[in-house]
């Protein structure tokens, strides 16, 4: 393992060169990582319209359905359905909700497209307070929804 | 007259700030020299006035002044007074008006103290962090004055986040801060040896203890915002990849790259660019961070507001520090000269792996973290969490831990694995067993290589002291060892948390018993409690550990009323050998409740682990600074003797 002594110039240019070659790759890594595991956001409309492949982590934001909020009989099942002024999308999710999670209000679910079409979320975000909104819910409007399916069409 | 006054002292200490940077730069100039002896009392005075001005808005805060906007907008007369005082820096102006107050004094605590530097470095130096605070001195005084009055008073505050209200948020952000800004020094360190091109091991000596009290501080806040993550928030998780977290991860992989090179730069003259290049870069990254945390781009718990014009002026003094300090960098890297060679298979061939790797995993990290900015510019709305930061880091950490078990045990200068393969064996050993083990018990991969990693780093970082004198041992040399073990200690708590928690989810009624893990948990009632400023349902469990004696543990689902919010606290049971995590949630039908119930084996720690690092920080700064101080007063005594000989 032992490398002879080399020239001073040649030692720096060496470790300039492996330094960066491990942040290109580095970089070239993360590039490649993030296409593959970002998750992606979704309106119910682009979700119906254009639907994430099954098993991917994507996060689906709108609002929740009056009256369709229900807890199955183990008491920490809840299936609800998120809608737009376009589409709606049912829900199924294990675990405790936000307090401010309610029918009517706006919602992020993050989870994953099933095959039979249905979404799971691992993870249920409500507007939390005036300084924690999820970022999407910001410009939840129906209004401003229709927008941003404009923008991402 | 306190808003009035704590303004007053933020616009002297800003104009003492100008001052500062106007007589130190033109005190290296031939004609300007006698200017430098005010350089070192006005930075002193500076950083007085602006904790001056801070100690001003923690009185409004106390008092629960509404006639200024800032505490009408954030506090509450019935708050406790613990959340008053917290209360300052739990928002925007308050956090900017910490951070100035924290660079002010860091720069006057460098005037006090430092002497070992030449007297133009240290003029570049106190220079250096004068154009820096001057920056955020007008960020804050511009765009985000924290005395602003009210034309009437409020009635009444608005109240504080009450996920805010909690003793983590008292203690978390102030060491944070320290720790985040305490790095400007290295930055500035960094700019004044480049104007002077005095970068060697005497300069290096001198920015150590300063790189090493900004990470010790660094470690401990995000070690403690980690365990408050871990309890307020009621997930279970202990690191979420937050962009917030992410800002303070950041500048700390580059705080730590730097505290070891400048150990190569100050034992063996080597690595001299590269040194001050990462003290640029270190400090660049807590401005990053702010910028992304204060700007509002991106959403997270620790956001306060969104505001446009605040992020384009932290961008722009982003843009002029950042860009400055490399344009710096550019013109004088050729002429900052060569240091001492050495071989691929040295202590300095490890450490600038180590380097290089560290600088790869905070590489990641920022590109985790900004693209979602960069996507939303192209029209797609991401987030990027763990499936992408927990193995994409873990390509580099992992190659980084295995050379940190070895790197300790080589030579200066050069050195061959087969002179130490014998005391490498025995955590290689453990290494592959605990490897075997662990894919016997179908654990996921990378919590196996952190099991793995973990063992064997405890046993390899411990080899240094193997056949020498206890008593012997340098401090430093004892804190390398304990940062080291520490590492390991908090990655056995991160790999167990990963690979043997259990969960319980369950709607349960009153006299029900829920089993998770060894623990048996029984729901006995649940009653309304009240607080200064909330209300609570409480649960009241009765918890046993292998059927032994009963404690009784408390989680709760708190109403705020000011501002109205809700928040869960979560119970812990910490016992030697893991946590029992509690959290109630909502009634469900027929009387039940919900339940959610971790058992996390050795879950604390990851959190023992950090403070062990922060510790092993502490060792080896009081041994550096106690042989600077025998050093100095040898030199005295020369100078006392020769002195008398010549008279």
């Amino acid at each position: 393992m032992t490398i002879t002594p080399m020239k001073a110039k040649h030692q720096r240019l060496v470790l300039a060169l492996i330094a960066l070659v491990a942040l290109i790759g580095a970089g070239v890594l993360a590039a490649w990582a993030l296409r593959s595991q970002a998750s992606f956001f979704y309106l119910p409309a682009d979700y119906a319209a254009n639907p994430p492949e099954a098993g991917r982590a994507v996060r689906l934001g709108g609002m929740v359905e009056k009256g369709s909020i229900k807890t199955a009989a183990d008491g920490v099942t809840i299936s609800f359905v998120i809608h737009d002024d376009k589409a709606r999308v049912p829900v199924t999710f294990r675990g405790i909700v936000p307090d401010l999670f309610v029918e009517g209000s706006g919602a992020v679910a993050e989870g994953r497209r099933q095959p039979d079409g249905t979404f799971r979320a691992d993870n249920v975000l409500a507007k939390h307070d005036e300084n924690y909104v999820p970022r999407e819910m910001k410009d939840m409007t129906t209004e401003q929804a229709r927008q941003a399916i404009e923008e991402t069409k | 007259m306190i808003a009035e006054f704590g303004l007053a002292a933020l616009w002297l200490a800003a104009a003492l700030a100008a001052l500062q940077l106007v007589a130190g730069a033109l005190a290296l100039t031939p004609r300007g020299a006698a200017l430098g002896a005010i350089v070192r009392p006005v930075a002193m005075v500076q950083g007085v006035l602006v904790a001056v001005s801070f100690a001003a808005l923690v009185l409004l805060f106390a008092r629960t002044d509404l006639s200024v906007e800032l505490v009408a907008a954030n506090s509450h007369s019935m708050k406790p007074m613990i959340y008053k005082i917290s209360g300052t820096w739990g928002n925007h102006e308050g956090s900017m008006l910490l951070w100035v107050m924290v660079m002010g004094l860091s720069g006057s605590f460098v005037a006090a103290v430092e002497r070992r530097l030449p007297e133009p470095t240290m003029l570049a130096t106190l220079a250096g962090q004068a154009f820096v605070s001057l920056g955020f001195y007008a960020f804050l005084l511009l765009s985000s004055n924290p005395f602003t009055r009210l034309s009437s008073p409020a009635i009444e505050g608005a109240g504080l986040n009450p996920l805010l209200q909690d003793p983590g948020l008292a203690f978390h952000p102030p060491p944070l801060y320290i720790g985040y800004v305490g790095l400007s020094v290295a930055f500035s360190f960094a700019i004044g040896a480049l104007i002077t091109r005095e970068v060697g091991p005497a300069f290096a000596r001198a920015m150590r203890p300063w790189v090493l009290g900004a990470w010790i501080f660094l470690t401990l806040g995000i070690t403690a915002g980690s365990y408050w993550a871990y309890y307020e928030l009621g997930w279970g998780g202990w690191w979420f990849w937050d962009p917030v977290e992410n800002a303070s991860l950041m500048p700390w992989l580059a705080a730590t790259a730097l505290l070891h090179s400048v150990s190569v730069l100050a034992a063996r003259n080597a690595l001299r660019a590269w040194t001050v290049m990462l003290g640029v870069v270190a400090f660049s990254m807590s401005m990053v961070g702010t910028f992304l945390v204060r700007s509002g781009i991106l959403t997270s718990v620790h956001a306060f507001a969104v505001d446009p014009e605040r992020g384009s002026f932290i961008l722009g003094l982003l843009a002029l520090n950042i860009g400055g300090a490399l344009v710096l960098f550019g013109l004088r890297a050729s002429s900052v000269t060569e240091g001492e060679r050495f071989s691929a298979t040295s202590r300095e061939g490890a450490l600038v792996f180590n380097n290089v790797m560290l600088s790869a995993i905070l590489g990641i990290v920022l590109v985790g973290t900004l693209y979602p900015l960069l996507a939303e510019s192209l029209g797609a709305k991401v987030s990027v969490g763990p499936p992408y930061f927990n193995p994409v880091g873990a390509i580099f950490a992992v190659p980084m831990l295995l050379v940190l078990a070895v790197g300790p045990l080589l030579r200066w200068r050069r050195d061959s694995l087969s002179r130490i393969k014998l005391q490498i064996a025995v955590p290689a050993v453990l290494l592959v067993g605990t490897l075997l083990w662990a894919a016997s018990q179908s654990v996921g991969v990378l919590p196996a290589l952190g099991l793995a990693l973990s063992a064997a780093l405890a046993i390899a970082s411990l080899l240094p002291l193997r056949g020498r004198k206890l008593r012997q041992v340098k401090l430093p040399v004892w804190g390398m060892v304990t940062a080291h073990f520490g590492i390991a200690v908090a990655l056995l708590g991160m790999a167990s948390d990963a690979a043997f928690t259990t969960e319980r989810l369950v709607a349960v009624r009153p006299g029900d018993v829920v089993e998770v893990g060894p623990w048996k948990v029984q729901l006995q009632r649940i009653e309304p409690v009240a607080g200064p400023n909330w209300t609570a349902l409480r649960g009241d469990l009765a918890v046993s550990y292998k059927g032994g004696a009963i404690t009784e543990l408390h989680p709760a689902a708190r109403t705020f009323w000011a501002p109205a919010n809700e928040t869960n606290e979560a119970a812990l049971k910490t016992r030697w050998n893991g946590q029992l995590y509690a959290v109630l949630g909502q009634q469900a039908d027929g009387g039940r409740w919900q339940l959610r119930l971790w058992w996390k084996p050795f879950v604390p720690m990851i959190w023992y682990g950090g403070i062990l690092i922060a510790l092993g920080g502490l060792l080896a700064l009081f041994g550096r600074l106690a042989s600077d101080l025998k050093r100095l007063v040898a030199r005295d005594k020369i100078a006392y003797r020769r002195a008398r000989q010549g008279r």
